[in-house]
């Protein structure tokens, strides 16, 4: 405040007169408080404080601060008690009600404690304890699962049974079993469940192998961790109850996750080279027991008249392939027959090529 | 006298002093802490000390009292508390390289003893800490790597817990319990050795998958294959010369009918029949 009295002070001392150099010799501004002998600004006086000590008589606040402290130094007001003993007491009343009466949610438990000694625990609903710093209430909420992932980002290689790398994530429920265990028996009981955690499954996954980890063996492995996790926390006494440890991803690790899909691809052409096979195989014995169908039948006609059925089966058929195809009948016996070989060959590659040229 | 009471800054003036002298002469000892009494630097008595298996609620915590501005109170925790190795290189006897991480936790149960030694707790800390490192050397040193990915394991941490606990009692420590936290293999050519094997035994596994799923197509088709000549067996057995005569047939079928073009539906086939062809007996008109 003063300081932009001065500078006001100061400013208009530039402004209006410029006696005594530019810093203002008179003008007195460093102080703020002094009249000096200075120009007055036009609008100085004007910007001046309530608070402000005028030169003239005590302003109403300075009379006020007066008596007030007046009254309190004689202390008594008319009913014969000072002020600060209700205020006192105001106080002392606040505190007792804000520091023993206590709501406990029905998530949560309370542990009481009477001179830092724990005393008891207090059940959902309102309770009463000795007020601060005499007794005391920490609010646990012990209903709530918390849950841990492990790991937060990036890849969480572990090493396996038979010395691979896997890339587990996982995570770890739990909530609190002894709220007054929790309080007192550890130092940092959430971090701590962190590493135990870390460290059981590391000690369950140092035991399977790969192929375990990846696949069949999970529920195991989330078993034994959950078991050894709790064993471990019961040791110590952390008044912790282990809810579940789920594994969330089990992957090799990204360097060699492409040699792993190839192992699935192989599975899958292995599967698809059976498949070829089966096809086939259905196809050769559909085939058989077709032509051993048909050659039943036509054996039972046979049967009931084999000379006929020879001579007709073998006319129809000849028919067949002599309709078919160029037919040489060679006559006159005694005659070698001249057998225009070149010649059959050259009408058999001229009939095409005449089809082509001429329209005949 | 009655004066200097009704004045109140003089009032204030007492009651300060009288919230210090009770603030020195009464402490409230919380569960989690132990106190160590201590006159003109010298340790007198325990407050809260811990003793195995005690209950909550059955301990020393409470109201203690102590000679005003004679004697001080030094505050040690009594939770149990962790310390741990940061990540370290290990090497096994079979000279395999190893990062571990480990934590150890401890509770203090001889506050005195430890005041005496160590004056704070950060310094039994920083003490064992390097205790831990090297007694999880040694003990890894003298065994093959596989040991520690095998039940081996616990026994080893047993070793390192009690090596611990000889350096920690006379911290007045207990150590509690000794953990392996992470176990790997160090970054660089350990790690890319080993992902080098693993992917080699992959390729190996795809490759047998492959080979056994072509043997197992294989035995299907031959399989197929003896069936359909079995089938073909019981049939064609019941007569083979009417077999031979039926599939010649249709043999000669299938082999002189060459599929014909439009313009050509007669094929390339050239059939020359002998006139003695057993076809042409009745074109010969014998009888």
């Amino acid at each position: 405040m003063k300081r932009i009295f001065g500078w006001g002070r100061r400013l208009g001392a530039v402004l209006s007169d410029n006696r005594g150099g530019p810093w203002g010799s008179g003008g007195g501004g460093d102080d703020g408080s002094g009249d000096g002998g200075g120009p007055r600004n036009p609008w100085g006086p004007r910007r001046k404080a309530p608070g402000q000590r005028p030169e003239g008589g005590p302003n109403p606040f300075d009379e006020f601060l007066k008596k007030s402290r007046a009254r309190i130094g004689t202390g008594f007001p008319r009913d014969g008690r000072p002020y600060w003993v209700y205020g006192l007491i105001a106080f002392l009343a606040i505190w007792i009600l804000f520091t023993s009466v206590h709501r406990i949610g029905p998530q949560e438990r309370g542990v009481v404690t009477f001179m830092g000694k724990y005393s008891g625990t207090m059940q959902p609903g309102i309770g009463f304890s000795w007020p601060s710093p005499v007794g005391g209430v920490t609010k646990l909420d012990v209903e709530e699962i918390q849950t841990i992932t492990i790991p937060g980002t990036g890849e969480n290689l572990i090493l396996t049974g038979d010395q691979n790398v896997i890339n587990l994530a996982y995570s770890v429920r739990w909530n609190i079993k002894s709220p007054e265990l929790y309080l007192f028996q550890i130092a940092n009981p959430d971090s701590t469940i962190r590493e135990v955690a870390e460290s059981s499954m590391r000690a369950v996954v140092a035991r399977v192998s790969l192929d375990d980890a990846l696949g069949a063996g999970r529920s195991e492995i989330e078993q034994r961790v959950e078991q050894n996790m709790q064993r471990l926390l019961d040791d110590y006494g952390a008044g912790v109850q282990i809810q579940g440890v789920a594994i969330n991803a089990s992957a090799p690790p990204e360097a060699v996750n492409q040699a792993f899909l190839d192992v699935s691809a192989a599975q899958q052409q292995a599967q698809s080279f059976m498949n070829g096979a089966r096809a086939y195989a259905l196809q050769q014995t559909a085939r058989a027991q077709g032509e051993a169908a048909a050659f039943e039948k036509v054996y039972a006609e046979y049967r009931a008249a084999p000379d006929v059925t020879r001579r007709r089966m073998y006319y129809e058929t000849m028919e067949r392939i002599l309709s078919r195809v160029d037919t040489t009948i060679v006559e006159a016996p005694g005659v070698t027959p001249y057998l225009a070989l070149p010649e059959v060959q050259r009408r058999q590659q001229a009939a095409p090529q005449a089809a082509e040229g001429a329209p005949q | 006298m009655t004066r200097t009471l009704r004045h109140p800054i003089a009032l204030g003036v007492i009651a300060i002093l009288l919230l210090i002298l009770v603030a020195s002469t009464f402490s409230i000892v919380p569960e989690t802490k132990q106190g160590v009494i201590v006159r003109f630097g010298e340790a007198q008595r325990i407050l809260n000390k811990y003793r195995p298996g005690e209950e909550f609620g059955r301990t020393g915590a409470g109201l203690a009292v102590r000679i005003p501005f004679l004697e001080q109170v030094v505050w040690i925790d009594k939770r149990i508390q962790s310390v741990e190795m940061e990540n370290q290189q290990v090497l096994s006897t079979d000279q395999l390289r190893l990062q571990v991480d480990a934590f150890a936790r401890y509770r203090i149960v001889d506050p005195l003893r430890m005041y005496i030694s160590a004056r704070t707790e950060e310094n039994v800390s920083n003490q064992l800490k390097p205790i831990l490192g090297s007694a999880l050397r040694n003990e890894l040193g003298r065994r093959p790597f596989a040991a520690l990915l095998s039940p081996e394991r616990g026994q080893m941490m047993d070793n390192i817990q009690n090596a611990l606990n000889r350096v920690a009692r006379q911290y007045g420590a207990e150590i509690v319990d000794v953990r392996i936290k992470r176990a790997d293999l160090p970054d660089g050519t350990p790690l890319d050795s080993a992902y080098e094997r693993m992917r080699t035994a992959r390729q190996q596994e795809a490759g047998s998958i492959r080979a056994q799923g072509q043997k197992q197509a294989q035995i299907i088709r031959a399989e197929a294959d003896a069936e359909a000549a079995a089938t073909y067996a019981g049939a064609f057995n019941q007569d083979p010369e009417f077999y031979d005569f039926y599939r010649s047939m249709q043999s000669y079928e299938a082999s002189f009918i060459s599929p014909g073009t439009a313009q050509n539906p007669r094929g390339r086939t050239s059939i020359i029949l002998s006139p003695s062809n057993d076809y042409l007996r009745q074109f010969r008109g014998n009888r």
